[in-house]
């Protein structure tokens, strides 16, 4: 995270055409009011609820490599929620639905994630993981 | 503090601790077991093979179980996921202290144990318990507290420590018993149920079905005084409420991550006084932040019984007032933020949560409140990060939490004079694999950091000042700091300076679920990559097998001695406190 800041500005001009329409939402954005009786999501979140969006982060390491599901994190997971039986997600984590398996990407490298954003607690039939956000039919990118 | 998934999953296959015995029967509670008399457990013998119902003879002490026990067995002919007969009586207990010789048969298959049920003196020592608990807590992490928190002249000590005027009364020995090696959850369930378990498992003995809240429970230390009297609980810590420790007082699970569970489980018991992170679990699924996967409002339940509800410092003043005599303080979704990060460099989450109390303000607060109950109080402190910023080598923010903790013993320390009837244990649960080898002198030549490190006669003394006498350093990032370092870590890149940025994160995972060392540290000065000595599994540093030091003072302080298993420490407490006086 040290060395990783200081990149992002440059970063911000070599968006991918695919993500022209697509509007850039930081995981500082996410969330408005933090409390310990929740969090509340922001108004610009609210505001972009079904409209494509473009994040970037790191990518916790999947159940599968192959996969078309994954969560996405502000910083690199030193530690493994799917793994380990203490270990817990950060609060402000998205989840993201790919519209096709790609492979695992590299924690220790910064992705960019185009896909529609949806907001509100929804249940993984498959898996049983809550999310809150997510980005769908989604693809990715080393950033 | 963290285990493996393997682990877990060789200890669920073998189903107990000595493979050698896998064609024999199971019995549980295991052998040498010692139980606290009149308390419930669940008695439960898993045989080697299916075996027929009728075949099935249990005795203690030769007589038919089911006739001491006054119930009866349920047989399982195939238990789930296991080709394999089981018996399960829940809820037995024995009214007469002694030794019991336990058999189990069932046509071949005979497995013998024995267990040693005890009563306490009929005359209580102590009114009150508190029992505070240094996750992690190591030699290294007490006398790098000292070193940093008073300093040293000369080779000796400018100050003592809380700690320090309590004095050592037993080692004790932490293993699982499934592992020399332990956790958290296994430790602490000792400590709380006088029942050594496996590594993971909270309040059971683990058995070998998956379901990790089917397994044979032993009854805590916060359940025994609810059925035996009138004291007070009360639980404070600075990780998640639900995390492996403060559970181990209140829950029952194979598994430490069923938090959820564990949330129910706590407000089951309904201690007095709850402090610490960890609302995330008592949300809805609904709210945004919530790590439920129902619909329970555990917030509200806890409102409808009368809890006054604490979200921040300033309403935890407000709540001390309270004449419900309920508190319920949660100042964080998840664990709390450290002492440096709170204090000093505003780091990690504290931007989110500005006004975390501190721990020695949870003890005040917890003492003030339980010491109203006439009939005493147990009280479980519980200085969580020590073992938090260890695992991740994270050294400064680990020793800053050690002079919290030490800072809330003071507090226990300063009730004890008012209320001199009151026992203070201070333990760990298990150690780190920690020492502190000299100092690094930004001052010394050179730009390779490793020539910058002391030994010897080349340490000297470290440079922390604490000018504002508040017991921590007043700049963490001095130039001539603690060399402290572990005997194992994963790859990582070791900058030998404190992380001024936030809680070190010294590996992340790669596609082949190996941790590897984490980049962002690639290009601190001075940084060089270590290549570990642990599994590429591990993703961080692992506690050690090494014994915990033991204090105590105050009525019953007598009953520790000598080396004890982390199980025996129970009964003292339940001693002190003269919860089962033999009829």
């Amino acid at each position: 995270m040290l060395g990783l800041l200081g990149a992002l500005p440059l970063l911000a001009l070599a968006r991918p055409a695919r993500a022209a329409a697509a509007t850039p939402l930081g995981f500082g954005d996410l969330y408005g009011a933090v409390s310990v009786l929740g969090l509340s999501f922001s108004d610009k979140v609210k505001a972009l609820a079904g409209q494509p969006v473009t994040m970037r982060g790191f990518m916790a390491p999947p159940l599968k490599a192959e996969a078309d599901f994954f969560v996405l994190t502000e910083i690199p997971m030193s530690i493994c929620p799917f793994c380990s039986s203490d270990a817990d997600w950060p609060d402000n984590i998205v989840v993201v639905y790919l519209d096709r398996a790609q492979t695992f990407e590299q924690a220790n490298r910064m992705i960019e994630v185009t896909g529609r954003l949806e907001v509100g607690s929804w249940t993984d039939p498959h898996t049983g993981f809550v999310s809150l956000l997510r980005l769908v039919g989604a693809r990715f990118e080393r950033a | 503090m963290r285990a493996t998934l393997a682990v877990l999953a060789l200890s669920t296959a073998l189903g107990f601790g000595f493979a050698s015995e896998a064609d024999a029967a199971t019995i549980y509670p295991l052998d040498r077991a010692t139980i606290l008399v009149r308390s419930p457990f669940d008695l439960k013998v898993e045989f080697a093979g299916v075996v027929k119902a009728e075949d099935v003879k249990v005795t203690l002490n030769g007589e038919p179980a089911e006739v001491v026990l006054g119930k009866g067995f349920t047989f399982v002919e195939r238990e789930p996921g296991v080709d394999a007969s089981a018996v399960m009586l829940r809820a037995a207990s024995l009214a007469k202290p002694g030794h019991y010789t336990v058999e189990a048969r069932a046509g071949d298959d005979v497995k013998t144990v024995t267990w040693d049920v005890y009563a306490t003196p009929a005359q209580p020592k102590a009114k009150n318990v508190i029992f505070f608990l240094g996750d992690g807590l190591s030699v290294a992490h007490r006398t790098a507290a000292r070193l940093m928190s008073k300093g040293m002249t000369e080779g000796k000590a400018n100050g003592r420590l809380n700690i320090d005027g309590i004095s050592p009364v037993a080692f004790v020995g932490t293993s699982a018993t499934d592992a020399v090696a332990t956790d958290s959850a296994n430790t602490m369930s000792a400590y709380m149920t006088g029942h050594k378990t496996a590594v993971n498992a909270l309040g059971v003995y683990a058995d070998r079905t998956k379901d990790s809240l089917d397994d044979p429970k032993v009854e805590t230390i916060a359940e025994a005084l609810r059925r035996t009297g009138g004291k007070a609980i009360g639980i404070v810590t600075t990780a998640e409420i639900e995390d492996a420790t403060p559970a181990a007082v209140v829950s029952h699970t194979r598994r430490r991550s069923d938090k959820a569970d564990i949330a129910l489980m706590m407000f089951d018991v309904k201690p007095e006084v709850v402090l610490g992170g960890g609302s995330a679990y008592f949300l809805p699924k609904s709210v945004p932040g919530s790590k439920r996967k129902d619909d329970i409002d555990l917030i509200d339940r806890y409102r409808e019984s009368g809890y006054a509800l604490a979200t921040t410092a300033a309403e935890l003043e407000t709540a001390r007032g309270t004449n419900s005599g309920r508190i319920l303080g949660l100042f964080h979704t998840g664990n709390m933020d450290v002492a440096l990060d709170r204090l000093q460099l505003k780091k990690g989450t504290v931007s989110k949560f500005p006004d975390q109390p501190g721990l020695v303000k949870m003890t005040e607060v917890a003492l003030e409140q339980l010491a109203k109950d006439p009939d005493g109080f147990f009280l479980m402190v519980e200085g969580a990060s020590i073992d938090k910023m260890s695992h991740p080598m994270d050294w400064e923010r680990a020793m800053y939490d050690t002079i919290e903790f030490d800072q809330a013993v003071g507090a226990g320390l300063a009730f004890a004079a008012k209320h001199p009837d009151t026992l203070i244990v201070v333990t760990g649960d298990h150690t780190h694999g920690v020492s502190v080898i000299g100092t690094i002198d930004d001052n010394k030549p050179g730009t390779e950091m490793r020539e910058k490190v002391g030994v010897y006669a080349d340490a000297g003394f470290p440079n922390y000042e604490d000018k504002n006498g508040d017991g921590y350093p007043d700049n963490v990032d001095v130039s001539r700091r603690l060399a402290i370092f572990s005997s194992n870590f994963p790859d990582y890149y070791e900058t030998f300076r404190p992380k001024m940025n936030g809680p070190f994160e010294p590996a992340v995972q790669n596609e082949k679920k190996e941790y590897v060392a984490n980049e962002a540290y690639k290009d601190v000065p001075g940084a060089v990559k270590r290549e570990g000595n642990l599994p590429r599994s591990a993703d961080t540093a692992v506690h050690a097998v090494d014994d915990v030091v033991l204090q105590a003072t105050g009525p019953g302080a007598d009953g520790f001695h000598g080396y004890m298993e982390e199980s025996d420490i129970y009964r003292v407490l339940v001693d002190a406190m003269a919860i089962a006086p033999a009829n």
